[in-house]
């Protein structure tokens, strides 16, 4: 499967994507009515490049669907959930059967086995685990190639770095930035990774970053940084580079990747930037056809060096939409703006300034005041405060730290407002 | 002498915590005619309260608030501490026998006499406590 030549390939999806789309406009209104809208029926499918002809799925579709409305398998086949979190204060849930759980896991397994993670090694999950997709995800992938797994989640820094020695783990799955912060800290305690740990691998992503980054890693730790990718309506992280790091692998079978002009919607060439489009070809609950993801990459169809033929796709480079990653977690700026709207002492400027602080993302919003809500007591200001910050929190899953302005004190802009300051260097 | 005189009138604006704020602020109060007869800085992080007792309050706060500047009037209460020592001691302790806690308070002094301003919830109750207890208070017309 893996070295198949691509002309087998493409017509295996071709067969994959027919069965589906057969399948999803017989059985589902939403699909079906969606299909009749952009007057195309499933007898119009009769080769994989005729994918073109099917009607875009945007981020959007899955809230207006919340929750459980783009489901096409009865509840009861559904076996677990992920939340999103999503603008306007609304989430995106989604679903998995147990044969998505199965191909998200067989997908990471085969990633982790072509960067040789296998029976022999102790791989410390430092995601999020939870309504998060990566701490699960990578936890299944690795014990189905038979690694053992620390899940430690994130936080509690240097416990990790103590279970990390004590433990001897080879292999680290986290945000690049949570990497570099545990660098940083283990210098603190004294602890050189390169020497005092056995630490050699890390499978890093959930957030952009730059081989710049991937090299100050890999030169502060002599650990080797594989790049790992997948959002949550994939399934959740997925596909990773393989030894030879030069594109991530999308296996053929699991996810088929379109990139294209985010203004026309027109197909780009190989090697050229645009957007990431999806459809996944083995998913039950919630499938998806020609889903925009909104991250900006190219592919390649060129057989890797590796020997794998799968289409592979570049760095994420950024995104096609306002959405904020900020320490690997999904933010909008509307959602911030919904949730602070919702606040009746809060006035309707504000202002989302992004910084790095020992290599963690630091959020800081800036709110105006309504006057009526402004007290002379200390006390009571800083209660208005940790009040939206836990709103805040409460909405986007994310501690951000809240700075009370007063009336007028924030910038005003004529035509598009400038509200996100980001000031991280990758 | 009616209730009402035993009650002060503070101005409590709003100051960013920022270099050159409480400058700016100062000049508008200065462009507004304000005269502080009193003054204290509260902050935390990222801003500031400054809270002054004034001439003509009401007026004041018109013209402040004109301005765009966030103004709020508080009630409290001027204690006047005599130049001995324990005379705070015996204040403090006269409120908190009573129930009556101190939110915060800060200084003032004239030619003629030393005070205490004090925030607390229920300042008509702090003036009759105190009042009972023969301590004196500072009237408005006295300042």
């Amino acid at each position: 499967m893996e070295c198949m030549p691509r002309a087998e390939l493409e017509r295996m999806q071709y067969m994959q994507l027919k069965k589906l789309v057969n399948n999803l406009y017989s059985f589902n209104g939403f699909y079906h009515d969606r299909m009749r809208d952009a007057g195309v029926h499933p007898d119009d499918i009769n080769c994989l490049g005729d994918i073109v002809k099917l009607p875009f799925m945007y981020k959007q579709d899955l809230r207006d669907h919340y929750p459980t409305g783009l489901f096409t398998v009865p509840g009861n086949e559904v076996v677990r959930y992920h939340v999103s979190s999503g603008t306007s204060g609304k989430p995106t849930l989604v679903g998995y059967t147990r044969g998505d759980i199965d191909y998200w896991t067989e997908t990471l397994a085969r990633s982790f086995t072509s960067i040789g993670i296998g029976i022999d090694d102790i791989m410390q999950v430092s995601y999020g685990y939870g309504l998060f997709t990566g701490g699960l995800g990578a936890h299944y992938g690795a014990e189905k190639v038979g690694a053992t797994v620390v899940p430690v989640g994130t936080g509690s820094t240097e416990r990790q770095i103590e279970l990390m020695q004590d433990l001897d783990v080879t292999v680290l799955a986290c945000t690049p930035s949570y990497f570099v912060h545990m660098i940083e800290v283990a210098k603190r305690m004294g602890i050189d990774i390169r020497n005092d740990t056995v630490l050699r691998k890390a499978v890093l992503g959930a957030e952009p970053w730059s081989e710049g980054m991937r090299k100050h890693i890999e030169d502060s730790t002599g650990v080797r940084a594989y790049d790992i990718y997948g959002t949550s309506e994939m399934a959740g992280p997925m596909f990773t580079e393989c030894e030879t790091r030069d594109g991530i692998h999308i296996p053929a079978d699991m996810m088929y990747a379109e990139i294209i002009d985010t203004e026309t919607g027109e197909p780009c060439a190989d090697g050229e930037r645009g957007e990431l489009v999806v459809t996944m070809l083995r998913k039950e609950a919630m499938p998806l056809i020609r889903f925009r993801v909104k991250d900006i990459c190219s592919i390649t169809h060129e057989p890797c060096a590796c020997g794998r033929t799968s289409p592979r796709i570049s760095r994420i480079f950024g995104r096609a939409d306002d959405m904020l990653i900020i320490r690997g977690i999904n933010v909008f700026p509307s959602q911030i703006e919904y949730t602070l709207m919702h606040i009746p002492q809060v006035g309707d400027q504000y202002r989302i300034l992004l910084d790095r602080v020992d290599s963690l993302d630091h959020a800081v919003i800036q709110v105006e005041i309504r006057p009526e809500a402004f007290s002379d007591r200390i006390e009571d200001m800083t209660r208005l405060r940790s009040h939206i910050e836990s709103e805040l929190k409460k909405y986007l899953n994310i501690a951000v730290t809240v700075e009370l302005k007063a009336p007028g004190e924030l910038p005003r802009f004529e035509g598009k407002a400038k509200r996100v300051i980001d000031r991280r260097v990758l | 002498m009616m209730a009402d005189d035993e009650i002060l009138t503070q101005l409590s604006i709003f100051v960013n915590n920022e270099p050159g704020r409480l400058a700016a602020v100062a000049g508008i109060l200065k462009e507004c005619g304000v005269n502080m007869k009193a003054c204290n800085l509260a902050e935390s992080n990222e801003f500031g309260i400054l809270r002054a007792i004034v001439d003509d309050p009401d007026d004041a706060y018109e013209r402040i608030k004109s301005k765009g500047l966030i103004v709020r009037k508080t009630d409290i209460v001027g204690i006047s501490i005599d130049n001995v020592p324990g005379s705070l001691f015996e204040a403090a302790d006269v409120l908190g026998k009573a129930g009556i806690n101190i939110d915060y308070g800060y200084a003032y002094a004239s030619k003629d006499r030393e005070g205490l301003f004090i925030r607390v919830d229920d300042p008509m109750k702090a003036a009759e406590v105190l009042k009972s207890a023969g301590i004196d208070i500072i009237r408005r017309s006295e300042i």
